[in-house]
């Protein structure tokens, strides 16, 4: 492709070196390669050095059988054959069980606390206030311990277990509920359940649809609810019911069997999901004092009452504040549950840098890949609210 | 903080140091103290009192070190470690030598860059339960909850044992001993495991140490001695031979008493031994009194022992195999000559 440049005099040509656009170029290339080849020597530097101290090195460890036992793992875990490897993934399910749920509950927690805060009820909004002032000024390893010792004074011994009618134990070993065990054709109750929750979103699109051109309002709770619940227990039904349940029994020293909630778990969770909740229900306040006084007046004047006002007008406008200091909470709540190291969970960091790095003595490469773990949750959360955030987003016009 | 400390120092020099010092000899005669990584915690070998004055076997091994090399058994700064943090204190070089009651195994001694000295104290891993519990001996314990260090040879044998015996195991670790300890006391776990000599010494510190009572079985050897680094054989002997002082001291009846008569002794062993004849102290590195430095200022290894876990302490652990080889025991060094 060629383009005839109009007659005349030349655009001065500058040498590429005088070229801002190449100079900044290559100032940008020589960066990268200095970075690039400092972190070249480094690693080269450390293996070296490793090697002449005589401490072992490299990834051999991984399959290598870890001898110990976990307390807690999501996977099928055994001293005698299970490897380091799997160590790892028993320690960072454990870790992403315990935020996941912790991120629903101090979500759930803060939003309601935060709104508490902003109630025209004088005890109401004190007593949130007072949470939030409490909670978030004491750090929250002692909370933590504060937990776990509640958790396990308490709670009465074994031999004294609270017993719920159904099969439930409680003490302080754990919370032990029966565990489902499901048979042959359990799998029709499932696509059950995926059809229930297809129709009831289904349902809810056409009934905002025919309101937005009728005005006509649809069940959309009921019908839901009979969609998602119903329908997969009328197939549970009809298929004969293959669901047992495995109850947990009395043994000599323990409760055997069922799902066994340790209390370590619990405290961990509780002392997470609260700490962040008093974070989140500031994040909250913020979010919606935003919102200028003059939508609240405006939706009002429209005949809207308090809910709808707060639900369609307030919300929606305050999500734009919140979501981005939302995420920065759940990416503490996140690390913050290293801290299970204190009282025994078996997270990803009390597993994998405590014993593993230990038994194994390869600090380097242990704590590489621990950190490498939690940037990569931390960035996939990140982005996920991300994503959210650009949808909810003002989208300018 | 202190395990973040030794760990990025570790990853420092791992990744920035040109060769490690091998020197740790002159290195500590030119800082003029020693830096002993140490217990903290546990009455008997490490454990420092109200007025922060250290005490114990693995201590008094570690005064020993500083006795030989500076005729003073104080120039020593304890640096209290957990289990998990003990090895990367070493090996980054923010301790000169680890007294911290640990077990020596192969793949400590060769995959860590660290080899042991010796052995201080022959050990054996062991079980405590509440008396209420009406257990009497380990092979009861299936199904049970059990309190336990982690990091540790204890949390390995641990699996072992049980899996050995057929019998079903909930294990609960954290990170201290007095972490696992406090849940054990708080009735979280039914047993709590680690070296026996750690039992009696744990037991002393609980609530009611008599409720609690120390289960016959020993299901494992926990030699126990002092850690260095690989690479430097100058420092790996010479605190390979202050222990070995400490035991010929014993076997030779010199004591902290009579060492001063001693030195005047005419018996060919003794004379080696005090320095009279040879010059056996400045081929290790050390003075030519380096024994009698160790003996003076810190005793010979039964007297230690007495004093630290033995019939003169609240712990009055029996000798058993920590006698000495001529009275039925296993300890036993080679002779200065």
């Amino acid at each position: 492709m060629s383009i005839d440049l109009p007659t005349g005099s030349p655009p001065a040509r500058v040498a590429f070196y005088n070229d801002p656009k190449a100079r900044s170029i290559a100032y940008q290339v020589a960066l990268c390669a200095v970075i690039g080849f400092l972190v070249y020597a480094a690693a080269r530097n450390a293996i070296a050095n490793l090697e002449r101290a005589h401490i072992a090195s490299g990834f051999g460890f991984w399959n290598t059988t870890a001898g110990f036992d976990i307390s807690q793992a999501l996977i099928q875990f055994d001293s005698q054959t299970s490897s380091y490897g799997r160590a790892f993934w028993v320690g960072l399910l454990n870790t992403l069980l315990v935020a996941s749920i912790g991120i629903v509950i101090a979500t759930i927690l803060g939003f309601i606390i935060g709104i508490a805060r902003l109630s025209k009820n004088w005890l109401v909004a004190k007593v949130a206030a007072g949470y939030v002032e409490t909670i978030r000024n004491i750090p929250l390893l002692l909370q933590l311990l504060f937990w776990y010792n509640a958790v396990l004074k308490a709670l009465p011994e074994f031999r004294e277990s609270f017993v719920i009618p159904g099969g439930i134990y409680l003490n302080n070993r754990g919370l032990f509920i029966p565990q489902p065990i499901f048979k042959d054709g359990f799998g029709w109750v499932l696509i059950a359940l995926a059809a229930g929750v297809i129709g009831a979103i289904a349902f809810y699109v056409w009934a905002r649809k025919r309101q937005e051109q009728t005005g006509q309002q649809a069940p959309v709770f009921s019908v839901g609810l009979a969609l998602v619940i119903g329908l997969p227990l009328v197939v549970l039904v009809l298929a004969g019911f293959p669901l047992a349940f495995e109850f947990p029994a009395a043994g000599r020293f323990n409760i055997n069997g069922g799902i066994e909630i340790l209390p370590e778990f619990a405290a961990l969770l509780f002392g997470l999901s609260i700490y962040t909740a008093a974070f989140i229900a500031e994040v909250v306040r913020a979010g919606i004092l935003a919102v200028s006084r003059g939508q609240t007046e405006a939706a009002y004047s429209l005949g809207l009452r308090a809910r709808p006002t707060l639900r369609l007008i307030v919300v929606p406008q305050a999500m734009r504040v919140i979501i981005p200091p939302l995420t920065s909470q759940y990416l503490n709540l996140t690390k913050n549950s290293t801290l299970a190291v204190a009282i025994g969970y078996p997270d990803l960091v009390q597993v994998f840098t405590g014993t593993v790095l230990n038994q194994t003595g390869q600090a380097v490469e242990v704590v590489a890949i621990t950190m490498a773990v939690y940037l990569t949750i931390s960035l996939a959360t990140s982005l996920l609210m991300n994503i959210y955030n650009s949808r909810i987003a003002l989208v300018e016009r | 903080m202190k395990r973040f400390a030794s760990m990025l120092a570790l990853g420092l020099i791992v990744v920035f140091a040109q060769s490690a010092s091998a020197q740790t000899l002159k290195a500590v005669k030119d800082r003029g103290t020693l830096n002993c990584g140490a217990n903290g915690t546990l009455a008997g070998f490490g454990l420092p009192d109200a007025q922060g004055k250290w005490t114990g076997l693995d201590v008094d091994i570690c005064r020993a070190v500083a006795a030989a090399i500076f005729n003073d058994a104080n120039k020593v700064k304890f640096v209290p470690l957990s289990a998990k943090d003990r090895f990367t204190a070493l090996q980054s070089g923010e301790v000169d030598v680890l007294m911290r009651n640990t077990t020596w195994t192969s793949s400590r001694d060769s995959s860590l860059g660290l080899t042991f000295t010796g052995v201080d104290y022959y050990d054996g891993q062991g079980f405590m339960v509440r008396k209420a519990l009406k257990v009497n001996s380990a092979l009861e314990l299936g199904d049970a909850s059990v309190c336990v260090q982690q990091g540790t040879t204890t949390e390995l044998n641990l699996a072992d044992f049980f899996h050995a015996h057929n019998m079903k195991l909930k294990t609960v670790t954290f990170a201290t001993a007095n972490e696992a300890v406090k849940a054990y006391d708080a009735g979280r776990c039914d047993a709590y495991t680690t070296d026996a000599s750690g039992l009696y010494a744990e037991r002393l510190r609980l609530a009611n140490a008599n409720d609690h009572i120390i289960l016959p079985e020993i299901i494992s050897k926990e030699p126990l001695g002092p850690v260095v680094r690989q690479g430097d054989d100058q420092w790996f002997t010479a605190v390979k031979w202050v222990l070995f002082a400490m035991i010929n001291a014993e076997e030779l009846n010199i004591t902290s008493k009579n060492i001063d008569e001693m030195t005047k002794s005419t018996n060919p062993d003794v004379k080696r031994f005090v320095g009279t004849e040879g010059n056996y102290g400045e081929q290790l590195g050390l003075s030519k009194d380096w024994a009698v430095r160790i003996v003076k200022l810190v005793g010979n290894y039964g007297e230690s022992f007495e004093r630290n876990v033995g019939q003169d302490s609240p712990l009055k652990i029996d000798r058993g195999l920590n006698k000495l080889w001529n009275k039925g025991g296993i300890q036993y060094a080679p002779p200065v000559r």
